[in-house]
């Protein structure tokens, strides 16, 4: 479903010793929605302020058309009544009840999604053994999963992601965020993520938000936000661009996939089915330039025709260079200072961006 | 003076039995929230209420019965205004020693009672609301499973306490048979009259019956911290 307004709509003041939130924006209801920043950037505070656990100063929500929070009019619609659903960092199961009672703990109090969205959401997140078992006994992982599911079944209107998998190992992180995508896709819920880890953000978010000292600083689509280098959580080393791909052949002798972003052809590693959508991000620290266009002198794979679009120096030893890909996406590359230098690179000059290592998102 | 007969063991037994029950049930909906907002609240004034709680625990039994008997007597409010509306008064009466016993035993139903929802995390009572349920219902479904062993602990050591007073409810209600003559009362009452067989068997009794509560909920609580 699409709607032309910004469907989420905040602005959020509030002051506490020397932490002070300002943070006003926007959000679109298709897809995740990413909340991106360091540790005490204000994302917790501010996804408190949404769901109506903390009272701000000033305090503007509105989601779908619906006024939330409204502090110059003096309204404020109480925690229980926003169908604002939150998933914590850590799972905060009700203890004394079983996981059945514990997913059915929202669905009893709110207009239940029904049998249909029960069924998925336990086959989903694989919760059918779990159901008869008590929280104490589930590990991290299955916990954070039934805390998700219990969150899903509220049927809310907008749910809210803490750093859910912050506390979990790196294959359980990733499978909880591939369910995540799939069963946000499945019932159309749309997702407010926070997260400090910007290698989560760019595998399960569409938009992103980010926050610096309580305000937030840039917002809009993941690509776009990505390229804001000049954000101290955006540059340096973990600079990066994603690319939404489509596998098209799959070379079982090689164990290489061929993804197509467009004109552009990239090998990944592994298999992935030709039609299957793949998210691939990009480090600019794993790209380097050549003005070589011959494909014999490199074992890199991921040779890219591109065009320097700009260098962004903040005065180490490394420099940003942003690039344009022949369709006109965006790459980044991260080289020494004394390479700029030698290479003579100039804006407009071609060059050739080689690729040494892609991570992919399913 | 009806102490001294043998066949007397019953009726003051019942009385105290029906006095601890009755205290019990209404500490438990007066502690409550109390309780709660102890464990909750961070007003500047909460150890005032703290303190007022407790004082039960440190004051002699005869100066809350002298308080009381003042408070609850037909002279001045708020006993006069039940001597207005019943023509009764609440001293030397059943309810007058109900109230009395609540006081009394006050900070034995709260103190339990708070230790236990101190252990109940905010936590689970956000992620309650943030599913739907209102404050109450995030109390009554969340909060209050969760401090089950406070509240057991809450009824048994009320229901014990209150079986077992003596100074308040001779300055309160008296010896007053079948009204206010619990089995404290009736013990001193036969060891002064040198009943000691009469004392033996109502002491006996008293001393099984508060060790067979306190064995109760010792054990309910090491099954609980065991499942």
């Amino acid at each position: 479903m699409s709607t032309a307004s910004p469907d989420i709509e905040f602005a959020y003041r509030l002051s506490r010793g020397a932490f002070r939130l300002d943070a006003e924006g926007s959000a679109g209801t298709e897809g995740v929605t990413g909340l991106f920043g360091a540790s005490g950037a204000g994302k917790t505070s501010l996804l408190r302020c949404i769901a109506g656990l903390d009272v701000a100063d000033s305090a503007h929500l509105v989601v779908r058309g619906e006024r939330i929070d409204d502090s110059a009019n003096g309204r404020r619609c109480p925690v229980h009544r926003r169908d604002i659903a939150y998933v914590f960092q850590e799972p905060r199961l009700f203890p004394h009840l079983d996981v059945r009672r514990n997913l059915e703990y929202g669905a009893r109090r709110r207009p239940s999604p029904g049998r249909d969205a029960f069924e998925t959401v336990v086959d989903r997140l694989s919760l059918g053994t779990l159901l008869s078992r008590k929280p104490a006994g589930l590990s991290g992982g299955e916990a954070q999963r039934v805390a998700i599911g219990r969150a899903l079944l509220s049927a809310p209107k907008l749910l809210l992601m803490d750093e859910p998998v912050a506390a979990l190992d790196a294959a359980r992180r990733r499978d909880i965020l591939d369910c995540v995508k799939e069963l946000r896709a499945a019932t159309g819920i749309p997702v407010l993520y926070v997260s400090h880890q910007l290698d989560e953000v760019c595998r399960l978010c569409d938009q992103l938000l980010v926050l610096e000292d309580g305000r937030v600083v840039a917002s809009g689509p993941l690509q776009s936000v990505l390229l804001r280098t000049d954000l101290p959580v955006l540059g340096g080393a973990d600079a990066g661009v994603v690319f939404d791909a489509v596998a098209v052949a799959y070379d079982p002798g090689d164990d290489l996939s061929e993804l197509a972003i467009g004109a552009l052809r990239l090998f990944v590693p592994e298999r992935h089915a030709p039609g299957e959508k793949v998210r691939v991000r990009v480090r600019a620290s794993d790209v380097s330039i050549s003005r070589d266009r011959s494909d014999a002198s490199s074992s890199i794979l991921n040779r890219l025709p591109a065009v320097l679009a700009g260098v962004r120096d903040d005065g180490t030893h490394a420099v940003l260079l942003e690039l344009r890909l022949p369709d006109g996406a965006p790459l980044l590359a991260r080289i020494t200072r004394r390479s700029l230098r030698l290479m003579q690179l100039r804006p407009d000059d071609s060059v050739v961006a080689q690729v040494k290592s892609i991570s992919v998102r399913g | 003076m009806t102490g001294g007969r043998a066949g007397d063991v019953f009726g003051p037994l019942a009385l105290s039995l029906e006095l601890a029950f009755v205290t019990t049930l209404l500490l438990l909906v007066i502690a409550t929230p109390i309780a709660w907002w102890l464990s909750r609240s961070r007003a500047p004034w909460k150890p005032v209420v703290q303190a007022v709680v407790a004082l039960p625990i440190v004051l002699p039994p005869t100066v809350l019965g002298f308080y009381l008997l003042i408070l609850l007597g037909p002279y001045q409010p708020p006993g006069s205004w039940w001597f207005t509306l019943t023509g009764e008064t609440l001293t030397f009466s059943f309810a007058g020693l109900v109230i009395a016993s609540c006081v009394y035993s006050l900070p034995f139903a709260v103190q339990p009672l708070q230790a236990a929802f101190d252990l109940v995390g905010d936590g689970e009572i956000e992620a309650a609301r943030t599913l739907g349920a209102t404050a109450r219902d995030a109390f009554f479904s969340i909060a209050v499973p969760l401090a089950a062993p406070g509240f057991l602990a809450a009824a048994v050591l009320s229901f014990a306490h209150t079986l077992g007073e003596f100074g308040v409810v001779l300055m309160v209600g008296g010896n007053i048979p079948g009204e206010t003559r619990v089995v404290s009362i009736a013990i001193f009452d036969h060891v002064e009259t040198l009943n000691y067989g009469a004392a033996h068997e109502l002491s006996s009794l008293l001393l099984a019956l508060a060790f067979a509560f306190l064995l109760l909920m010792y054990v309910a609580n090491r099954r609980r911290r065991r499942s």
